[in-house]
């Protein structure tokens, strides 16, 4: 870190010794304390995404903190939902009275996206120049340096450089075809030298294996690279035109599938956005459960370090890290039987009883957990109560929940605030229960969810009573407990929400939950099937050997690669040969060295020959001619002088036909001089038994169903078929 | 005091995000920062010791709690309130030999603030004390008319001189923070010229055509070898790397820069070279009261490698890195855990840490510790700035800078909180 130190020194000498920079402008952030997602509920009913915790810290404690330390000065935070208990937490923590870091909040009542938050973000003017746009429930411990002398660079030598995407590699599980994150596969294209994004396209269908590539960008670009496996972090480094871009189109709602998408698909502005990737460092955003879990792990397992539980960043209260990755608040009381595993965090105040068992777990500040208890990979917040003998797997259990004894919470359960699971209850896998009962305006289209947020502040204040009624509540839950109390067995109190259709299918992927194994068989199962069926129709393009025009099928990667291979291998035997000639390579050689390059790419030998008698022609037409009888003459002086090495791939007729079909091919498109001659070399080959007859019949044969266009050498050999057919039938004949 | 109180956060804030990184420049900085706390306090005319005391430790159980792995930190406010508490008892024994001074100095043959004037506060509250503990062996040497030979200990701070004998009343609740100060300027000095005092002794240790092993990068250990190479002495240096920072990359780097024949191996290459090798030197995080090292990480196989073949293991540390403590203690965090990404490339390894299949706990652990423990049994001597010494004789150092009052610290900080 000390490096970094002196870079960041270096950085900031370098700011001062620019002139261009004399007015200095402090580098600013905005930070989006709302998701304007509903995949965190039932629990973002009642309090902000943004201040639920993470390891027993609060998500904004984190975002906070990196920007902080990543040199930032000046940090807008934009509340929507909840913005009260946002601006309350705020004043109440530090971050209002550091020096040289202000936090500023702004406050909206009506925005239901990003782009909304930047709008009024824009009219605020606030914003002077480029800043950091984050999303408050980001995690990272990058540093910004490297990324910002980037965009600033690109900047000044294109003005069209607005933003910069930190990017990070990550790999998608083979089976779920998703992130570690929870998140969806997400391609992108990028420059590999300039590193511009040049596509970006998140595939929901996890079925579907194809994307579709526009043309004009493998024309407009000499390389691109298409990555799979890449992780959006969600930092990006703005400049000030990514404001009024978002004004300017006001109809940009998503950062991404709006925002990003229309740069890249508009190309009359001509705006780019670049990508920083990030190796030693760490960057996540928390998007779904599945995702709170992984991170979590990340921080347990220290990948976030210095953001971690035993350095004491955020004002927590001291924890101890010891072997196997607990981490222990110093008060705790935990009986001398009760078993703490690897991965785990306790918070300050937890009293833990007898023959209790945790692994791969968090807790909060101040629970009490009975006896024989067993939580395994659950995430339980602050003041939970689990009485004796229940199992948690799994699960997320908020604030202030009491677990009556003998209940099981199954896989995937999310418990919100205050609930109450009755005795003997046992919760279903991936069901999310609540005291406020489901919002009956129902939006399950995801491409809606900005509208879906108003009805999150339309509940907002009955969470708000909730939270601050504390007398009254217990009055209320025995309200709920009459309307709810079957709902979580005797004695309970919640609503259990219903699944919407059509999400249910797709719970188990960002559960917190791991992904069951029956599951995992059931879509490996399909996936091998699917890769069956592509494999089938998958061949026939291959051999063709040259890309399909209209896209380039990524998932479908074995087709690629055969189309890629043939090209490949082509070119190879093309040098062998030309070596073969220039340097007298005698003809053994040769054909040792083609059989090397066959098995290696694993090729058919009608593939040699066709690639052996291409590089032929190709160095027939390479040699100086006048007419076409010069040219005709090299021809056959090339074929006659490698005659035996064509001879030794021809060892059947599809071989012959594969050649016949390669220099039609090349007569039509590669070379036209050769058409003229094309009926008087197949002669020749004919004549030196190179070509039996029976191929040339059986070319003509395929070809008579085949289009007009395409039978134009057919015609143009009219006469010398003619004469095969007589031939062979006097030969009958003599029979 | 809005102005120190600020500081302080500032301070504790750096350290809490370990931007400070180095013991040097962490106790130099908490030095500093105690200077001021000191020079700030307002004190009244009784008990002055204790409010100082007071406020030091006030501030110095924030600064231990921000950053408990750098234990610099603690040793330099100990160091402080051993100051205090020092200068105090000197003006006060100061006042009581002026009063019966013609009596003292005809007992006394060695020691009195008469015959000596420049004799140190240190050495005056040790002879007063005397009679309740045994004299350290330091005081003693440096009562010594002719101690030229041993440098100053840093702890013998402000020179009490002439005026100290002044036992006026008023005059005192200045003199105290006076001389704390004055003491405290000459600990920030010590700290700053550790290394060269230290880098002066190398010519002793280093011969000519010796090899040197090294691991990591220390700034004692390069000054050291540069010391060396000044004096002429010709040798040669291996630089293990010091996985998984590879700090001996830099290292070589600076070596080669100042004309030295370096070569450099991987870690797990020490004990091929080792017999090659006529000493080991390294840098150390800090040393502890039974004479341990907490040193960077490998270097207990260096160590042990350097036992096998009998090649002496040399520590280089300034005084600021003697810890009162025993590593046994509970209060003592030995290590801390650096992040992963160090060892390996997230994007690389991504699929072996996912969570969301298997049973929910991945296979791969990654753990990087950043120090290692070396009992005091593997090292051969210790470097510090006031000369050489063995492993079995730190605990003696230690009592001569640290009072045993101050040992608690920590553990009252942790109560309190």
């Amino acid at each position: 870190m000390g490096a970094q130190k002196k870079s960041s020194a270096a950085a900031a000498a370098r700011i001062s010794d620019d002139p261009e920079e004399l007015s200095r402008v402090p580098l600013q952030a905005v930070l989006l304390a709302d998701s304007f997602t509903t995949k965190f509920r039932p629990i973002t009913l009642e309090r902000p995404k943004v201040l639920l915790p993470l390891a027993n810290v609060p998500m904004i404690e984190y975002a906070l903190t990196w920007l902080e330390s990543a040199g930032v000065e000046e940090v807008f935070v934009f509340c929507c939902a909840h913005a009260k208990q946002v601006t309350n937490y705020l004043q109440c923590s530090q971050w209002l009275s550091q020096p040289n870091f202000s936090v500023a909040t702004i406050e909206s009542h009506n925005s239901v996206s990003a782009g909304d938050a930047l709008r009024l973000i824009y009219e605020r003017n606030v914003i002077h120049g480029d800043f950091i746009l984050i999303s408050g429930d980001t995690l990272s411990n990058m540093s910004l340096n490297r990324a910002l002398q980037e965009h600033k660079e690109r900047k000044k030598k294109d003005s069209n450089a607005v933003m910069t995407m930190v990017i990070k590699r990550s790999k998608l599980s083979p089976v779920t075809q998703q992130s570690r994150l929870g998140t969806d596969e997400l391609f992108m294209a990028i420059d590999p030298d300039t590193k511009q994004l040049l596509y970006y396209e998140e595939n929901t269908n996890h079925l579907k294996g194809t994307l579709s590539l526009d043309k004009m960008l493998l024309i407009d670009n000499p390389s691109i690279t298409l990555h799979n496996d890449m992780q959006d972090c969600f930092i990006d480094i703005c400049s000030p035109e990514v404001l009024s871009l978002f004004t300017d189109n006001f109809d940009y709602q998503h950062l991404r599938r709006h925002f990003v998408k229309g740069l890249l698909v508009d190309d009359i502005m001509g705006y780019k956005i670049y990508t920083h990737e990030i190796h030693s460092s760490y960057a996540a955003r928390v998007d779904n459960y599945r995702s709170y879990d992984t991170i979590s792990k990340d921080i347990i397992q220290r990948w976030t370090y210095p953001l971690v539980p035993d350095v004491l960043l955020f004002g927590n209260s001291a924890t101890k890290l010891e072997r196997e990755g607990i981490y222990r608040a110093t008060e705790i009381v935990q009986s001398r039987s009760a078993q703490i595993g690897p991965l785990t965090v306790i918070g300050n105040g937890t009293r833990i009883g007898n023959n209790t068992k945790i692994t791969n777990s968090v807790i909060g500040k101040g629970c009490s957990i009975g006896s024989n208890v067993l939580i395994e990979g659950s995430y339980i917040w602050d003041n939970v109560t689990v009485e004796d003998g229940c199992q948690l797997k799994h699960s997320i259990v908020c604030d202030g929940v009491v677990i009556k004894s003998g209940s099981v919470l199954s896989p995937g359960v999310v418990l919100s605030f205050k609930v109450v699971v009755g005795q003997n209850f046992t919760v279903p896998a991936y069901s999310k229960v609540s005291l406020l009962p489901q919002p009956t305006k129902q939006d399950s289209d995801e491409e809606l969810e900005y509208a879906d947020n108003n009805s999150d502040i339309e509940t907002s204040p009955i969470a708000g009573a909730h939270d601050n009624l504390n007398g009254e509540l217990t009055s209320d839950l025995t309200d709920m407990q009459s309307s709810a109390a079957e709902e979580l067995g005797s004695g309970g109190a919640g609503y259990i929400w219903s699944i919407c259709e059509g999400a249910s299918e797709e719970e188990w992927r960002h559960s917190v939950a791991p992904v069951p194994a029956e599951k995992l068989a059931e879509i490996s199962q399909t996936i091998d099937d699917d890769l069956d069926f592509s494999y089938q129709d998958g061949n026939a393009p291959a051999s063709s050997g040259e890309l399909k025009p209209g896209g380039l099928s990524d998932s479908d990667d074995d087709d690629v690669d055969a189309n890629n291979d043939s090209a490949y291998f082509e070119k190879e035997v093309e040098a062998t040969f030309l070596r073969a000639v220039h340097e007298n390579v005698k003809v053994d050689h040769v054909i040792l060295e083609v059989n090397s390059l066959k098995l290696s790419y694993n090729m058919e030998f009608a593939a040699c020959a066709g690639a052996i008698f291409y590089s032929m022609m190709k160095l027939a037409l390479g040699t100086p001619y006048n007419s076409s009888a010069e040219l005709y003459n090299a021809v056959v002086n090339v074929l006659t002088s490698w005659k035996r090495l064509l001879k030794s791939y021809l060892s059947g007729k599809d071989e012959e036909i594969e050649i016949i079909l390669k220099f039609e091919e090349m007569c039509s498109e590669l070379a036209k001089e050769l058409s003229p001659l094309f009926t008087k070399i197949l002669c020749f080959l004919y004549d030196k038994d190179m070509i039996s007859e029976d191929a040339i019949l059986d070319w003509e044969s395929e070809k008579n169903y085949a289009d007009e266009s395409d039978r134009v050498f057919v015609k143009q050999a009219e006469k010398f078929l003619q004469w095969l057919r007589e031939a062979s039938e006097e030969e009958e004949e003599e029979d | 005091m809005p102005d120190v109180q600020s500081l302080v956060n500032e301070f504790i804030l750096k350290l809490k995000k370990r931007k400070v990184e180095g013991s040097q420049a962490t106790s130099r900085h908490a030095a500093v920062l105690l200077r001021s706390v000191i020079s700030q306090q307002r004190i009244g005319y009784t008990n002055q010791a204790g409010t100082l005391i007071d406020a030091v430790k006030a501030v110095g159980e924030q600064l231990v709690a921000a950053n408990p792995v750098e234990l610099a930190v603690g040793n330099i406010v100990r160091r402080v309130l051993h100051i205090i508490r020092e200068e105090d008892l000197s003006l006060t024994t100061a006042a009581m030999a002026g009063l019966n001074l013609s009596a003292l100095s005809d007992d006394d043959d060695d020691t009195g603030p008469v015959d000596h004037p420049v004799l140190s506060a240190a050495a005056v509250a040790a002879a007063s004390r005397s009679t309740l503990r045994p004299p350290s062996l330091q005081t003693l040497l440096e009562d010594m008319p002719d101690s030229t030979a041993v440098p100053h200990t840093s702890s013998s701070g402000g020179d009490s001189e002439g005026k100290s004998k002044s036992a006026d009343k008023s005059s005192r609740s200045r003199k105290l923070k006076h001389d704390v100060i004055e003491a405290l300027n000459e600990l920030i000095q010590d700290i700053d010229t550790c290394h060269e005092q230290i880098a002066e002794q190398a010519v002793e240790h280093i011969h000519h055509n010796e090899v040197i092993l090294t691991l990591g990068s220390s700034r004692t250990v390069l000054q050291f070898l540069c010391a060396a190479r000044e004096k002429k002495r010709s040798f040669r240096v291996f630089v293990a790397e010091g996985a998984p920072r590879y700090q001996g990359h830099l290292l070589a780097k600076e070596l080669v820069s100042r004309g030295l024949q370096t070569t450099l191996i991987t870690d797990s290459a020490v004990f091929a070279m080792i017999s090659r090798v006529n000493m080991v030197i390294v840098g150390a995080h800090a040393v502890m009261a039974n004479g341990g090292v907490i040193a960077p990480v490998g270097l207990n196989m260096v160590a042990l490698a350097a036992q096998r073949h009998a090649v002496p293991f040399v520590v280089l540390a300034g005084s600021h890195k003697l810890c009162p403590l025993y590593p046994h203690n509970p209060e003592v965090l030995l290590n801390e855990l650096r992040s992963p990404s160090e060892l390996l490339d997230f994007g690389e390894f991504s699929d072996c840490m996912d969570f969301g299949s298997g049973l929910g706990s991945p296979l791969l652990h990654v753990v990087n510790p950043s120090f290692d423990y070396v009992p005091p049994k593997l090292v051969s001597l210790f470097i510090t700035d006031t000369g050489g010494h063995n492993p079995s004789y730190m605990y003696r150092l230690i009592a001569d800078y640290y009072s045993a009052d101050d040992l608690v610290l920590q553990r009252k900080a942790a109560s309190s909180s």
